[in-house]
């Protein structure tokens, strides 16, 4: 990570920010001036326009939560449909909507979202700052979010919800072994909600690096923002590849684009591929921000330090790294290669090394201090307790012989239960425990929270551990009667009326959250005497999070001590004098002080974008292939809208930091938090490309060859177009450096002319894609790069148009950089897939 | 206890683990191999778990004098990378041995579909004899299944003679059983492939004598050499 130079910080080093004590009685000012401007509106339509992280977070812990009853519910259907043999209870065709969306219920609407949640509401805190960096994306995802999951309810009230397993196998998920929407909604409502975690993936990037209290250094920022920053990495680079897979596949289902048909060149495990490149990662980013919480509450439960803070960090970088070289492991049974097994075993193997790392670091810091057997020690506990037992069975399953046997037996659905209940349940109860006063500002009520705990502990354990061995006795999963294997009944029957058990328990829990939130006391601030951030600020937390922003000599102290001296003003950007909501924003590495960020206010605008994306999700699923074109019309307006929103307006003079500091406001910035947005959106973006590459190198070399019907292309005319198309857009690229509104007018032109170039291309010279997996995936390639040129030729226009309205001068540079950068990428993705398309001619 | 009581226990717990599916009732060398590197990995894994438990109990206590190297890189690093070593390194060895080679071990073929299987088998004059849901192969002796399938991808296994092998559209894969005796034993479809998965079961009947003499049986079909 390199630090950012710039001019107008250049004195202001991170430990030079000091500010002057400050009178007891400025804080109520400063209170008041502070709400005004952060709080979201009133009534119903406040919460609809709120874009403030604090609301949003919990708005997403909170809906997450709800999904978790609903999988749960669902969960208790399998349960009661497994107790006997005979089942009889569910059909078959039901039973499979109902395992299929419990699974994908748990793992896209609450165990994803719960985590972003978490990560919004508590990063800001945690940091030091007063928001996400980008609050009407945070909105945006919460919509997308809500609705894409609203769309998936909705088809398991109608009987049409996806049956064919939460990972959707093709050819069994594809339109002629899947007919009707079933598969569609999975597909199409999954992308939508993945929105969202791309959205927060960005902003969890950005906030991270570029947000952190003056002088706290990366490399000694709390443990969970670098836990944080793993997840929000992860999932830039993990997503993509099951977004890829779902357009593809819904481009199969929709338009007969045989990718993964193998009757006409595609493969079925090229699915497989991009689905668990996808998701293995997710079981470390679901993973990863709940160790993030066992290393905050761990070393405060024990009076102590965590132990090798080094150490952690070096692990979870392993981890990021690792986990995504083991995703065959999901894939032992398929016929992969000897070398390949023995190499995929040992790489999921070896990470259970950093996860090791971690474990004993925590128990360590345990020896190391003196744990105190508060609530969310237990639930800590129980997480140690079960993840090593998941983890142990992990590492079973990564012994290729006997993954032979366990592989998709309810051996590996006990294992997923023991990682995910165990990694991620016991500690998100941990952490609804150890934060709820901050939330609510109560303390709680003794005793129901720990009669919650045993009773979970118990009903898991006797759910779930001798469904190892209805595995091995060999029970496959996902089957719903098994009339002619009654050894098997005494262990389900057990499983199902310990289920029962654990779901009484999770009632019990909701009802400890409940019952602290309406009955419970006030709590007095900082009730667990913390060392964090997250502490130095009033209970329940208000809209601001912080009077003044934190300073190098409030990240000492402890939060008890901090918190009068930040509410009295005597950090940096203290109150809201401009009348608007101001943020700092620092440098990558030591978080030198670097700009003032103006954040925009509440705004319907998330809802309307996201519910326009809505309909363009309904118009696919209705199969009104047309109206859905039509669809995206509002959508490009509402993002142009958005983009607006961001131009330079208002005052635009320097800010007073601190006494003797005074930083630019973003406007005027080099570096601003949207670049660094940019950029991560264009990690994620390039990702996506290249797993459209990977598809085609894997159609190309792995599948077994189906010849492809003789191509139609004329290769003369073929070069000349894609010739046109290279120059026009190498000529885009370059121009968009001269800064000026002719320059831009070219770019526009060049853009529209490579765009018209392959809309030529396509249509006289590209093979029907329907014909042939490697003619779908070259249309697939068209379309990713025909996109990005549209994307780019808008943004020159909106450059063009900040031109003509005087909004970008020699301070400010309004959408240019923005432009600058995607132009770039199109450029580079556009020349790298003629040179794929060109080298696969060759070739062949 | 007493000792009876004792044995009487550890038979219950054993038989427990019996049934025509159960990998833990193995009945040939491959399955008999995985079950063995099964309960020693069952031993090494509850050793672990007790005493990682066990250093959690202890930590409860007053503060000791912690090294954080000896946490983190004693046990973390060096500790788990013996064990991840050994059990690696038995599953390298264990696969070894059960990987299907080229040894001339008798081939017979299994086609699945939704939801059934077709297998196929030579006769003594080499032409192709067909069963559904009926496996014929040779007892005592390595064979090699060949599996495909028609329509979605289906799994084949036969929990007491082997692990499973994904029998995958445009794909021919191949997994080696062997049973120690005749007799039958049962399969199972083991990847989900739609409303018939649960009921898409098959039976493996081995023969002392290969090719095996069919001719009283009705269900055989025989079709001229491929
Ligand atoms: C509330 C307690 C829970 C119970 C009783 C439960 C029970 C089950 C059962 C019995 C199955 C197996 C269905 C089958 O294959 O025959 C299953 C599958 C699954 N569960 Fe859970 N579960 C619970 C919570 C969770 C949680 C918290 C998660 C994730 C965070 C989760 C994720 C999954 C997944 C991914 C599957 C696989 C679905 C598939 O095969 O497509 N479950 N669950
Ligand atoms: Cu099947």
């Amino acid at each position: 990570m390199t630090d950012i130079p710039t001019p107008a910080a250049a004195s202001a080093r991170a430990d030079s920010v000091h500010v002057a004590p400050a009178p007891a009685q400025r804080a109520l000012a400063l209170h008041r001036d502070l709400t005004r401007v952060w709080r979201n509106d009133r009534g119903l339509w406040g919460q609809i326009t709120a874009v403030n992280h604090t609301t949003l977070g919990l708005r997403f812990m909170g809906t997450a939560l709800v999904f978790f009853a609903i999988g749960g519910i669902l969960s208790m259907l399998i349960r009661a449909q497994l107790a006997t043999h005979q089942g009889a209870f569910l059909d078959t065709a039901l039973y499979n909507q109902i395992f299929t969306m419990h699974g994908s219920i748990m793992m896209f609407l609450f165990a994803i979202p719960m985590l972003e949640g978490l990560g919004i509401w508590l990063l800001p805190k945690l940091l030091g700052t007063r928001d996400m960096a980008f609050p009407r994306l945070t909105a945006l995802g919460y919509w997308c979010y809500l609705f894409g999951g609203l769309i998936m309810l909705t088809a398991l009230l109608f009987g049409v919800a996806p049956h064919d397993g939460w990972f959707m196998y093709t050819p069994l998920s594809d339109a002629t072994h899947s007919p009707g929407i079933n598969a569609d909604v999975w597909l199409l409502g999954v992308t939508f909600v993945e929105i969202s975690a791309v959205a927060a993936a960005v902003e969890i990037t950005v906030t991270i690096l570029r947000q952190r209290a003056p002088g706290m250094k990366l490399t000694e920022m709390p443990l969970f923002a670098w836990y944080m920053l793993g997840t929000s990495a992860m999932m830039l680079v993990g997503f993509p590849p099951l977004i890829a897979g779902s357009v593809l596949l819904e481009l199969e289902r929709a338009f007969g684009w045989p990718f993964f048909d193998p009757t006409r060149g595609g493969d079925p495990l090229l699915w497989q591929h991009l689905f668990w490149l996808f998701g293995h990662p997710e079981v470390y980013i679901i993973f990863l921000p709940a160790a993030g919480v066992m290393s905050m509450i761990i070393p405060v439960m024990c009076r102590t330090t965590i132990l090798g803070y080094g150490a952690i960090v070096a692990a979870i970088l392993a981890l990021v790294f690792l986990s995504f070289g083991l995703w065959v492991h999901h894939m032992f049974t398929v016929g992969i290669p000897h070398m390949a097994l023995a190499f995929f075993s040992a790489a999921s193997v070896l990470v259970a090394v950093p996860t090791a790392v971690q474990v004993f670091a925590w128990i360590g810091t345990m020896w190391k201090g003196h744990p105190q057997l508060h609530l969310p020690m237990y639930h800590i506990c129980g997480f140690f307790l079960t993840f090593v037992m998941g983890g142990l069975t992990g590492v079973m399953l990564a012994i290729v012989p006997f993954n032979w046997q366990a592989h998709d037996t309810a051996f590996v659905t006990a294992h997923l239960h023991y990682v995910l209940i165990g990694g991620f349940v016991f500690p998100m109860m941990a952490a609804a425990t150890y934060w709820l006063p901050l939330i609510t500002g109560k303390a709680r009520i003794r005793g129901v929270g720990e009669a919650a705990f045993w009773v979970i502990l118990l009903g898991f354990h006797g759910t779930f551990f001798i469904m190892h061995l209805t595995g091995l006795m060999g029970m496959p999963r996902r089957i719903d009667v098994y009339p002619d294997n009654p050894e098997w009944v005494w262990l389900n029957l057990t499983s199902s009326i310990f289920s029962f058990v654990l779901t009484i328990g999770f009632a019990m829990f909701v009802l400890d959250l409940i019952l602290q939130a309406t009955l419970g006391q006030r709590t007095r601030r900082d009730p667990w005497d913390a060392p964090t951030l997250d502490w130095a600020m009033p209970v329940p937390s208000p809209s601001y999070n912080f009077a003044s922003l934190p300073i190098s000599r409030h990240l000492g102290q402890s939060a008890r001590d901090a918190v009068l001296s930040l509410a009295r003003g005597e950090g940096a950007l203290a109150g809201a004098a401009r009348g608007r909501r101001e943020l700092l924003v620092t440098s990558v590495g030591v978080a030198r002080p670097h700009h003032v960020a103006i954040l925009p206010g509440n705004t319907a605008l998330p809802l309307y974008l996201s519910a326009s994306i809505g309909v363009f999700v309904l118009m696919m699923l209705a199969g009104q292939y047309r109206l859905a074109a039509l669809a995206l019309v509002p959508v490009g307006a509402l993002i142009w809208v958005w983009a607006r929103g961001m131009a330079p307006a208002g005052d635009l003079r320097a800010v007073e930091v601190a006494p003797n500091l005074n930083l630019p406001v973003h406007h005027c910035a080099q570096h601003s938090l949207a670049r660094t947005g940019l950029a991560a959106v264009l990690v994620a973006d390039g990702t996506l490309f290249v797993s459209l590459l990977f598809g085609v190198a894997f159609l190309s070399v792995v599948t077994p060859a189906t010849p492809p019907p003789a191509a139609g292309a004329d290769t003369v005319t073929s070069l000349v177009g894609l010739g046109v198309i290279g120059i026009a857009l190498v000529l885009a690229a370059l121009v968009g450096r001269l800064n000026t509104r002719s320059a831009a007018a070219l770019g526009l032109g060049a853009n529209l002319l490579a765009l018209a170039a392959l809309l030529w291309l396509a249509f006289s010279q590209m093979d029907d894609p329907t014909a042939h997996a490697r003619d779908a995936l070259r249309a697939a390639v068209a379309g990713y790069v025909g996109l990005h040129m549209l994307v780019a030729a808008a943004m020159a226009a909106f450059v063009l148009d900040q031109f003509r309205r005087g909004e970008i001068t020699p301070q400010t540079q309004g959408a240019l950089g923005a432009w600058q950068m995607w132009q770039h990428f199109t450029t580079a993705v556009a020349l790298l897939a003629a040179l794929v398309l060109i080298a696969q001619v060759g070739v062949s | 206890m007493t000792r009876p009581a004792l044995a009487l226990c550890a038979l219950c717990l054993l038989a427990a683990c019996d049934g025509p599916l159960s990998t833990l009732q193995p009945s040939g060398p491959i399955a008999t191999e995985i079950a063995w590197l099964w309960w020693a990995m069952l031993a090494g894994a509850a050793l672990i778990t007790v005493f990682v438990l066990g250093l959690l109990a202890m930590g409860f206590g007053a503060p000791r004098k912690t090294q954080a190297r000896v946490w983190t890189h004693g046990l973390g690093l060096w500790f788990s990378m013996a064990i991840l070593g050994s059990v690696l390194g038995a599953g390298l060895w264990v696969g070894e041995r059960i990987l299907p080679r080229d040894d001339g071990a008798v081939t017979v073929q299994a086609h699945a579909f939704q939801w059934g299987w077709e297998f196929t088998h030579e006769d003594a004059n080499g032409a192709a004899m067909r069963s559904t849901d009926l496996l014929h192969i040779p007892a005592g002796q390595p064979v090699d299944v060949l599996i495909t399938s028609e329509d979605v991808i289906h799994s084949f296994w036969v929990p007491q003679l082997a692990g499973k092998m994904d029998a995958i559209p445009g794909r021919t894969n191949r997994a080696r059983l062997k049973a120690d005796t005749p007799g039958i034993y049962d399969g199972i479809c083991a990847e989900f492939c739609g409303v018939g998965h649960a009921h898409m079961r098959f039976t493996v009947q081995a023969h002392a004598d290969w090719p095996p003499d069919l001719s009283d049986e009705g269900t055989e079909q025989q079709e001229g050499a491929p």
